[in-house]
């Protein structure tokens, strides 16, 4: 095993603790429960609040984006395992200020259950919460509604956080967050495993030297085992998957995401961003805007995923808007 | 002679016995969980069935009935969980508390009922179907059996039979692509290996059969 830690069994509380102590300036543990994270930046006047979550293994997802003007809360769970509804519940009452909370989270059927569950006991005491969940792994599924969430999270967080910054009641968010959801496409390859904290074993066998297109950020066997190719090579074909599903054309507008999962050098991950941001060129779409880095990762797994989001000018705004987060910043 | 009961230290025990049974099958359950999940869920049950064990001696001190208790360790799993297995197995055991609200003991025939209203809880939260390919297609055969019981049928002889079926039912899973959860996904992929969750489940259930048999 190559991980830095002390018992398996702790890391996620360790985790948060660190995470806590370096950014005590924007966040602090919940005093009701001591996985939810929450923002010490949230407006004075009473606004929708964004809830993000998910399981622990993906940082900076999900805590990272929990800041100024973005995220107020993050539901923690254990690794790879969604937040119980406690927790979840837990992070309603910690931020509610009265006009609701939206939930934003991957599509999996654990999460959904325990956002779900925590949404009812909400709605019994009166405070209304509404869910987005996020579909953008184009390769996990042929129908849209049964497709996973992954890096291209990020976009409709930032989305569904500027829509609450701009006063926007809770249906208005909604919707602007299912726009941004709507638009988004991701796919990654991965070329190993993550290590799971408590066994210190891979979760799945991969030998040096394959690669898998279409793995899930929690390791879930993607769809085709393949020789790892070339950088270019293994990019043009994620970006042909990502051009034939999002129907993408020239003179469409996006903003480009190379997300590292975790193990991949950065210099791989603009070796990566330098071949997509041609292709999309040659096929005359615009790059407004790029990030490149590790936004959703799958603790040391070496890999990496490309997601677009198309654009238009509303969608554009809310990307644009200011936001203080300590893993995602737009300078007010 | 009178019917045997099972009393609050028979759940006690089964709930002590369950813990070292999640430790022991961790990486069984877990390797399962990687072959079409993530992997992880011997390590999810060992999580929430630690924190059962760590509260028992308390809990066993305060709780009024088994209906307390059960609820009480169901919400454990609960919140300790998360992931799919946390809400099945917490409505499971929260549920399993419908019937015999006040009781300081039940017979088999209220434990049968125990057993269904936990699968039905299960199929509530899951919204899944036999053959989905999850701990239904294990939970289901067991509650055929169950369901049939008669009083004056051999106690271990039913719960034998309830976990063999609930085993087949977990063979069964192997062939079946899924309909649920993150196999879902796989398509083919899933079809050769067996449901971590169905596994969990009659392994579950024979803890109960065993400390069954230690009482009889």
């Amino acid at each position: 095993m190559k991980r830095l830690i002390n018992d398996g069994y702790d890391v996620v509380e360790e985790l948060l603790e660190g995470y806590c102590l370096a950014h005590s300036d924007y966040v602090e543990l919940d005093n009701d429960c001591n996985r939810v994270i929450v923002s010490k930046k949230m407006s004075s006047e009473p606004r929708v609040r964004i809830i993000v979550g998910g399981g622990s293994g993906h940082e900076p997802a999900f805590l990272g984006y929990v800041g100024k003007d973005f995220a107020d809360a993050a539901a923690v769970g254990n690794v790879n395992t969604s937040p119980s509804p406690e927790y979840c519940y837990a992070a309603v009452k910690a931020v509610d200020a009265g006009k609701g909370c939206l939930f934003v989270y991957g599509n999996y059927a654990g999460d959904v259950m325990n956002f779900d569950m925590a949404a009812e006991l909400a709605a019994e005491e009166g405070i209304r919460v509404e869910t987005v969940t996020t579909t953008d792994d184009i390769y996990s599924s042929e129908n849209v509604q049964d497709r996973r969430g992954v890096a291209g999270n990020v976009f409709v967080f930032k989305v569904a956080g500027s829509a609450a910054a701009k006063g926007y009641d809770l249906d208005k968010v909604k919707a602007l967050t299912q726009k941004a959801n709507a638009n988004t496409y991701s796919i990654g390859v991965a070329l190993s495993s993550s290590t799971l904290p408590v066994t210190g074993e891979p979760i799945f066998d991969m030998k040096d030297g394959d690669m898998e297109v279409g793995m899930g950020i929690h390791g879930e066997p993607g769809i085709e085992r393949t020789k790892l190719e070339k950088a270019d090579v293994v990019v043009s074909q994620l970006i042909d998957h990502i051009l034939a599903d999002s129907k993408l054309k020239s003179g469409d507008e996006i903003e480009l995401l190379i997300n590292g999962l975790g193990g991949l050098a950065l210099m791989d991950q603009y070796i990566c961003y330098r071949k997509a941001h041609l292709l999309l060129a040659e096929k005359g779409i615009k790059i407004y805007k790029s990030l490149v880095g590790n936004y959703v990762t799958s603790m040391d797994m070496v890999g990496m995923s490309i997601s677009v989001i198309k654009l238009d000018e509303e969608l554009k705004q809310l990307l644009d808007h200011p936001c203080d987060a300590p893993y995602f910043k737009v300078a007010y | 002679m009178r019917a045997l009961m099972l009393n609050k230290s028979y759940f006690i025990e089964t709930l002590k016995k369950l813990a070292a049974m999640a430790e022991e099958n961790r990486d069984h359950l877990s390797k399962l969980d990687s072959d079409i999940g993530d992997g992880d869920h011997g390590i999810n049950l060992t999580i929430g069935f630690r924190e059962v064990e760590k509260q028992l001696p308390q809990l066993s001190e305060s709780v009024t009935d088994i209906a307390e208790l059960m609820k009480k360790v169901g919400m454990i799993l609960l919140s300790k969980v998360g992931g799919a297995s946390g809400p099945l197995y917490g409505s499971f055991f929260m549920k399993m508390a419908t019937h015999i609200i006040g009781k300081q003991e039940v017979t088999f025939k209220e434990f049968c009922q125990m057993y269904q209203d936990g699968v039905e809880a299960v199929q509530i939260r899951g919204k899944a179907e036999l053959n989905d390919k999850t701990m239904l297609d294990a939970l289901i055969p067991g509650l055929e059996i169950l369901k049939n019981y008669q009083e004056g049928d051999d106690l271990i002889n039913t719960l034998e039979n309830c976990v063999n079926e609930m085993k087949l039912g977990s063979d069964k899973t192997i062939p079946l692509m899924a309909k649920k959860g993150r196999a879902l996904r796989l398509g083919e992929r899933a079809v050769g290996h067996r449901d971590p969750g169905s596994e969990s489940a009659w392994m579950i259930m024979n803890v109960f059969l065993q400390q069954l048999k230690t009482i009889s």
